[in-house]
């Protein structure tokens, strides 16, 4: 029996496109649905009933929530093609420290410098700033974070890459004059098919934002 | 790569609820280690070598490996040693404990680190969140002997610290959440938690970690008065 697989998901989401990145990379064949946060559907209700949040990977009818656990979850279910994990215990242990980083420190960051103003958006740029350079000195020399192949913490990082025209120009500061290596890496993953047709265009991105400014009353 | 027979050593305070997850994995697994004690108002040169990044306890370091983040380390015992499985074979189940385990972190332990260090306004939408997030913990555990069934596992693991600390923290900060006639699967999970042979002989002293507690808290508020605010 094929099996029957649902994204549920928002076109600029970064988490989203982790998933769709990880899909991409391992070759699998889904249906892809768009969710209006604004008026969520009743699947998305019912498969996510605890954080009623995208993206949801349903397979078989049963869903799993959690972009970095999906992410997981299909790199331990087909195994068969691109590992996505280092198969190491402490390369794992290394991988998914560095993608819960990225989860803890660049996310909330990023969303306080388009959602305010003066202090509180110069203290937010600081901070994405001090968590983007830590990670450009884990990438080191290396081409991925994950050495010579593309992996988890790429995965994890390489969606805000999406984001960042956005928090540029809401911020009005550049990333690529402080984290030059982060960018060359981020362009590096762009070469990959799995990453250029999943991310979402960086100036989608932005009119999303403005149009959620708008319709918050957020300057 | 280091063999699992190399020296295991863990960095912790004594008190954290966090790190006494990685000693039950440890025991559960009979993997011998060393605990070392740290002082977390004075950290040592160990400590900012092995966890630069947060600099924070529990670090578990084995040989010339060194993981931080208890439900990192939980998993990476999980795959260093095999006996005795914490974490589901099923990578649906895999997939499912690592989300309720995301789901206690966010819901339960961050609006009790809120309760706890907060005073006012702040504390009560803390304990307004914890209610919530038991809400749906109940709904979980009900009618079960652990979340994996009747198995104890690694959910147990990770929400298991909520058995003995949330009273020394409710205690001390003065509130009261765990309500036996709202939650009735969770009282009666967190007796069977207790009951666990690993669990039972592995828990610091009750008297110290009041005290503790007492002092922290003291600490806290002080800390907001100090700034004039309630969080």
């Amino acid at each position: 029996m094929a099996d029957e697989l649902i994204l549920l998901d928002v076109h600029v989401s970064m988490f989203g496109m982790r998933v769709r990145v990880a899909l991409a990379e391992k070759g699998i064949e889904y249906e892809y649905r768009e969710e209006n946060l604004a008026n969520k559907s009743p699947l998305l209700l019912e498969m996510n009933p605890v954080h009623k949040k995208i993206p949801v990977l349903i397979h078989n009818g049963k869903p799993i929530s959690e972009s970095l656990i999906i992410v997981q979850y299909i790199d331990e279910v087909w195994t068969g093609k691109s590992p996505l994990l280092p198969s190491d215990p402490y390369q794992r242990a290394h991988a998914r420290f560095w993608a819960d980083f990225v989860d803890k420190k660049i996310f909330d960051a990023g969303r306080r410098i388009w959602t305010r103003k003066g202090e509180e958006q110069e203290a937010a740029t600081k901070e994405l700033i001090d968590a983007l350079k830590l990670l450009e000195g884990e990438l080191g020399e290396k081409a991925y974070f994950g050495g010579d192949k593309f992996g988890f913490v790429d995965m994890a990082l390489i969606t805000f890459y999406s984001w960042f025209y956005t928090y540029e120009t809401c911020g009005n500061f550049s990333v690529e004059e402080h984290c030059p290596k982060l960018v060359a890496w981020a362009k590096r993953c762009m070469e990959r098919e799995s990453v250029s047709k999943s991310l979402a265009d960086p100036k989608t991105v932005y009119e999303f934002v403005l149009m959620l400014k708008k319709k918050y009353g957020i300057e | 790569m280091s063999s699992s027979s190399t020296e295991v050593q863990l960095l912790g305070s004594g008190v954290s609820p966090f790190e006494w997850r990685i000693i039950w994995a440890l025991k559960w697994k009979g993997v011998d280690f060393e605990f070392i004690q740290e002082d977390v108002s004075n950290k040592s040169s160990l400590l900012l070598e092995k966890n630069p990044v947060y600099k924070m306890i529990p670090v578990l370091i084995h040989g010339r490996n060194s993981v931080s983040e208890s439900l990192i380390i939980l998993e990476y015992i999980d795959e260093t040693w095999k006996e005795n499985p914490i974490l589901p074979a099923d990578p649906t189940e895999r997939a499912h404990a690592r989300f309720w385990a995301k789901f206690s972190e966010d819901k339960i332990t961050e609006p009790i680190k809120q309760a706890f260090h907060c005073a006012g306004e702040k504390q009560a939408e803390g304990v307004k969140a914890l209610g919530e997030g038991l809400d749906i913990l109940e709904g979980k555990i009900r009618g079960k002997k652990f979340f994996g069934g009747d198995s104890f596992g690694y959910l147990d693991i990770v929400v298991g610290w909520i058995s003995y600390w949330l009273h020394f923290n409710q205690e001390a900060a003065g509130y009261n959440v765990m309500d036996q006639e709202r939650y009735p699967g969770i009282d009666q999970w967190m007796k069977n938690f207790l009951e666990v042979e690993i669990i039972k002989e592995n828990l610091p002293p009750s008297d110290e970690m009041m005290s503790s507690y007492i002092m922290y808290r003291e600490m806290s508020l002080a800390f907001l008065n100090s700034n004039n605010k309630s969080d």
